[in-house]
Order: structure tokens, then sequence, then C-alpha cells
């Protein structure tokens, strides 16, 4: 894991002596985290690379994970779905098998941190262990319009904790506690970002089959179908009549996603036929991502929906042109015709990626100007020093505070 | 000189850390946006004419504020759009003054394009407003002269810089920008310390003003 000192060649030395000033101001006070999965999706990946930099700043941080079966699994990915305005049926059942995991997790974890951070609709009936300590709801998903009767039940768990945290303006609600914005960020350091020499992605598309001959389209994704992984080849059919290229779909499945292997069969399904699309499943490869995104002259993103995506933050990192849809977070890390090309439908997509692959002058500033907004705002130490601020505005309500 | 010349009092430098606070506060047409911009706090309407400046401080030059972007941009009034982001910051020294003047400029404006108030933001693009929440702390570095100042400029966060210049004056309704303060009230050098408030420090990068300072301070430093 990478040292606190050397994210001084990226961000600064001063970005790194105010991480410390704040952290001094937390001696004394513990922080555990809690989510429901230590590996998969971009929650469990954040706070593995943030926890030991936490630490490294002397700040005394645990990270734990709920239990739960298939069953509860089903139910909080219905729940995410439904959250996301996807229609489903929600049963009664449903909270039950829910409530029923949430009251085995109250009774078997700690939780006695003075700040308790729970990230996710998985673990967050443990608030109703609250004592004295300070609670803070991490909402990693877009809920700008969430189903009302899941919403409704959170709704009772939400109003206990101190602070909510959302990582877009639009998915703010009026709420009786305070709600503060705060983006997630990639790790430049981390396997998945770090700068890699030619020979390693080389061998990465070897080892795939995959020959840089023709322009290569890429969306690293899980295979989940907000992620719109069949609007992306409906776009690259598009452009493909026009340019020669490919398209490489990338990505695996998370533990807390029981989903995934279905959308897989109708991907490859739709895909039959067409050579120059690879579909990779990825299991935690973070080196292989890195190399296919830098072997990548076009980094796609269509989501339908998207808590913040931050495959977006690391395509712009390494200076790729990107076309992303406009919701959740993508909004924040591309300024439209500056740092990316923002769509909203599968031809204005398969439209923005011809204009890049046809105009590399302008591609290449797009992508340059997205590194920089990236390194300015959607690193982890900006996201280290705005969860060190939230802690600290547990003790403080005022506006401007004097510390 | 006055390159070595004692401080009567020493400049601690601080830093400025803020956060978002969200308020759950949306407007999709101009006559809410107008409403809401007289009901919000103070700090959303400092929120959102100041973000650009550090949120996009590579940028030259930047892009307008939020309110002017959010107007042209989504609603396409480009004439309003250009009205706000061409609202001169530096007249006002607090923020009711500022946010009045931005508010009787919308109003004006749907007086005269009463077609505009029809014009509404789609699902997704509606103005949300967000309130900043300042932390300051003091930092290590003091100055008690003018070399100890120009170099610790040099080293300090381009908030550090942020705080002393926009943040002291509007926010905290200072006369002045801290760093002019100190240099007249401590240093007696009212001449280096009105040509550093003279700046418009709206119209360029927080790495450009900074640039400028130090390069004002050095020359007098030489004189």
């Amino acid at each position: 894991m990478a040292k606190l000192e050397e994210y001084i060649p990226i961000v600064g030395q001063s970005i790194i002596d105010d991480l410390r000033l704040l952290a001094d101001k937390l001696k004394g006070k513990t922080i555990q985290h809690i989510n429901s999965t230590s590996v998969g999706g971009g929650v469990a990946e954040i706070l593995s690379r943030m926890s030991p930099l936490i630490k490294d700043l002397g700040v005394d941080a645990k990270w734990d994970v709920i239990k739960g079966g298939e069953q509860f699994f089903e139910v909080t990915k219905k729940f995410h779905n439904v959250l996301h305005g996807r229609p489903e049926e929600v049963t009664d059942k449903d909270f039950e098998v829910f409530m029923e995991t949430s009251r085995h997790n109250i009774e078997s974890m700690e939780t006695q941190a003075d700040i308790m951070f729970i990230h996710d609709p998985q673990p967050i009936a443990l608030v109703n262990k609250k004592s004295g300590n300070k609670w803070i709801w991490r909402c990693h998903i877009d809920v700008s319009n969430p189903n009302k009767r899941v919403w409704e039940f959170l709704m009772d768990f939400i109003v206990k904790y101190d602070s909510a945290v959302f990582s877009s303006p639009s998915f703010a609600q009026k709420l009786p506690i305070r709600q503060f914005l705060i983006s997630p960020s990639i790790d430049p350091l981390s396997e998945k970002n770090m700068e890699l020499a030619p020979e390693i992605i080389d061998a990465v598309l070897k080892k795939y089959g995959i020959i840089r001959n023709k322009p290569i389209i890429t969306q690293i994704s899980r295979f989940d179908r907000l992620k719109d992984p069949l609007g992306v080849i409906d776009a690259y059919s598009l452009v493909k009549k026009y340019i020669d290229c490919q398209l490489i779909l990338a990505g695996g499945t998370a533990a807390d996603d029981p989903e995934g292997a279905k959308v897989i069969d109708e991907v490859i399904e739709k895909a039959k036929g067409d050579s120059d699309i690879h579909i990779l499943l990825l299991s935690q490869n973070d080196i292989e991502v890195n190399a296919l995104q830098r072997a990548s002259d076009v980094i796609i993103q269509k989501s339908l929906k998207e808590g913040f995506g931050l495959t977006v933050a690391e395509a712009l990192w390494k200076a790729k042109p990107v076309v992303a849809s406009n919701v959740g977070g993508i909004p924040l890390q591309i300024k439209h015709k500056y740092s990316g090309l923002l769509c909203h439908s599968i031809d204005g997509a398969g439209f923005a990626i011809k204009q890049l692959l046809n105009s590399p002058g302008y591609a290449k500033r797009l992508g340059e100007n997205g590194r920089e907004h990236i390194r300015n705002n959607y690193l982890i130490t900006r996201h280290i020093k705005e969860y060190m601020l939230l802690f600290l505005s547990l003790y403080h309500p005022e506006e401007v505070v004097y510390l | 000189m006055i390159k070595h010349r004692q401080a009567k009092g020493p400049f601690r430098f601080s830093t400025r850390l803020h956060l978002s606070e969200l308020t759950g506060l949306r407007a999709t047409t101009l006559s809410q946006f107008v409403t809401l911009i007289k009901e919000v706090p103070g700090s959303c309407i400092y929120h959102h004419t100041h973000r650009f400046l550090q949120q996009h401080q590579y940028l030259s030059p930047e892009p307008p504020n939020d309110f002017a972007y959010w107007v042209s941009e989504i609603l396409g009034e480009d004439e309003l759009g250009e009205n706000l982001a061409s609202i001169d910051t530096m007249e006002f020294s607090t923020i009711s003054g500022l946010r009045a003047k931005i508010t009787r400029t919308i109003e004006e404006y749907l007086q005269n394009n009463p077609m505009a108030k029809l014009k509404f933001a789609r699902s997704g693009e509606e103005f949300h407003f967000v309130k900043s929440v300042s932390f300051i702390l003091p930092t290590d570095y003091v100055a008690y002269n003018l070399e100890d100042f120009v170099q610790i400029l040099k080293k300090i966060t381009i908030d550090s810089i942020y705080f002393h210049i926009f943040e002291a004056r509007l926010r905290l309704e200072r006369s002045s920008n801290d760093f002019s303060f100190w240099i007249e009230d401590s240093l007696g050098d009212k001449l280096l310390a009105d040509e550093i408030c003279s700046f418009d420090p709206y119209t360029r990068t927080l790495e450009d003003l900074r640039n400028n300072i130090i390069h004002i301070i050095e020359k007098r430093i030489l004189e």
C-alpha cells in the first residue's frame, strides 16, 4: 500500500500538510466504517485504499463488513434497483428478510466507535444500536428518483443518523438531518491507475487476443443492466458502419450482485457473430483494467443510472477522451465539450464516439483537460480531507468553523 | 530596506477547507430560482458565486459562477447568463449586497422578458442549492517581514491564498483582503497594500493570482 509521502509528487506537499493538520484535530476519536462487501464495486475499493492512508495520518479508523446470505443480498440488490428508479415489485417478505439479517448483524457487531460511518442501504439498520456516539449514513447510489415505499422504509433509519452524505447535488432529499455532498475518488497510485510500462499493456492485449490494428472503444463496468452493456453494443454498431473499430466490454460482478450472470449471458448473445467485440470477464484484476483503459482510443460509460461513475474518473486520469451518459455524478466529472462528451441516448453516444475518432486532436485536448480536472477534484487525498472535515462537522454545527 | 523591515505584528497564514452541505432545495424555472435566491442562507450565495474559483482553478478564464452557468447552459437565457456572469463581485463587501444585486438582475430581466418565465429545466438538470461550510485552520507559517512573507506565499496551498483574498473580505466582511491589511497596518506600506487590493481576483486563476502577488512584492523588495 502507498504511503502518504508518495502522493506529494502528484498533489504537492501543501495538500499533505493540510491532511496532517486536520488529522491532528481528530486525535483521540475512533472511526468505524461498515459496508456489505470487502471486494467488488466502488465502495469496497475506496475503503480498501483509504483505510491505510487514514491510519497513516494517525486517525484511529477500522473497517468491518456485515454478514448476509444470498436471500438478503437479493433483497438489497432489489432495493438498489428500485432506488435507482427501476420498476420492480418489493414485497412485505423482502422487508422481513432485510430486517431478519439486520437483527443478526445488530446483535453480533460492535458499534462503539466515536464515529460510525455506515455505507449504503445494506447495513443501514445498525443505527438502531446507536448509543450516544455519532452516526453518518453514506449513500453511494443515485436516489434522485427513488421508489417511494423503499425510501420511506429507509427513512425510518436515516432520521436516526446525525448526518447523511450523497455523491451528487441531485441526490439530495428533504431531510431533518444535515446532508453533505462528498464525491468519491480514485487512487492515482493503485494498480488500477498507476502508470504502466508499454510492455505490460501489450501483454494484457495479447492475453485477450486483441490486436491494435483498429481503434479500440472500451467500457469497463460490472455486468449490470444499469450500466447498459447492450446499449453500448448498439452505439458501437452505429460507429462501426463508418469506422472500422473494435469494442471491449470488460468487467466482473460484485459479491453482493446476484444478477450479473444473467446480464453476461444476454451480452454474449447480442455480440454473437462479431469478432471485433471482446467480452472480458475480469476477476478483480486491476492491472488488466488499467492496461485496457490505457490501450483504448475512446472510453465509454453509457450508464442508465450511476451513483458516481468512478470509471469515468479513471479514464480521465489516464487522459483518455470519454463519452458518458449525463447521469448521476458523471456531469460533475465531465464538463461537456471541455473534458469529455456527455450523451443522453444510444444515438448520441454513437455520434460522440465518431466525432472523437475522427478528430484525434480534439479528443486529445478533452483527455488532457479531464486529467487536470481529476487531479484537482477527484483524487483520494481530496476525499480523505473531506471525510475528516465531515467527522469534525459532527462536533461543529456552525457554517464557519475555527479549528 | 522594506525587505527586512520588521512588522509591528506577525502575519500568521491560515488555510480554509470547505465542505459542501446540501439543502434539498431545487429550482426548475427562473421564478422559482429567484424566489429561492432570496430565501437561501448567505452561505449558499457564497458557494455558488465562489465554488468555480477553487474547483476549476486550472481553467483560464474560469467558467462563470453557478447561477450564470445554469441560466445560460440549461435554460438557454444567454443574455441573463451574461448579466449574471459579469456582476462585479469586488463591488460588494457583504454577501447580502451581492445577493440583492443578483436578485435585482434576474427580476429586471424577467420584467423585460416575460417569456423567459416559461422556460424550465428538464428532469435531472434542476438547479440544486448547496451551502458552503468553511473550516479555518492556522498553519505553521508565520511571516515577520516582507521577505518571509513572499517566501511563504510561494509554498502555501492555494486554499490559504483563497482564504486570505476572497473569504476574509466577503464572507467574514473584513474591509480589505488580509494581505493588504497586514502590509498597510503592520509594515506601513500603503502603496503596496493598495496595489494588491486593486486586483480583480475574480478574473484570473488562483495560481495566476499567487504569481501576480509574488511578482508585485518582489518588485517592491528590490526598489
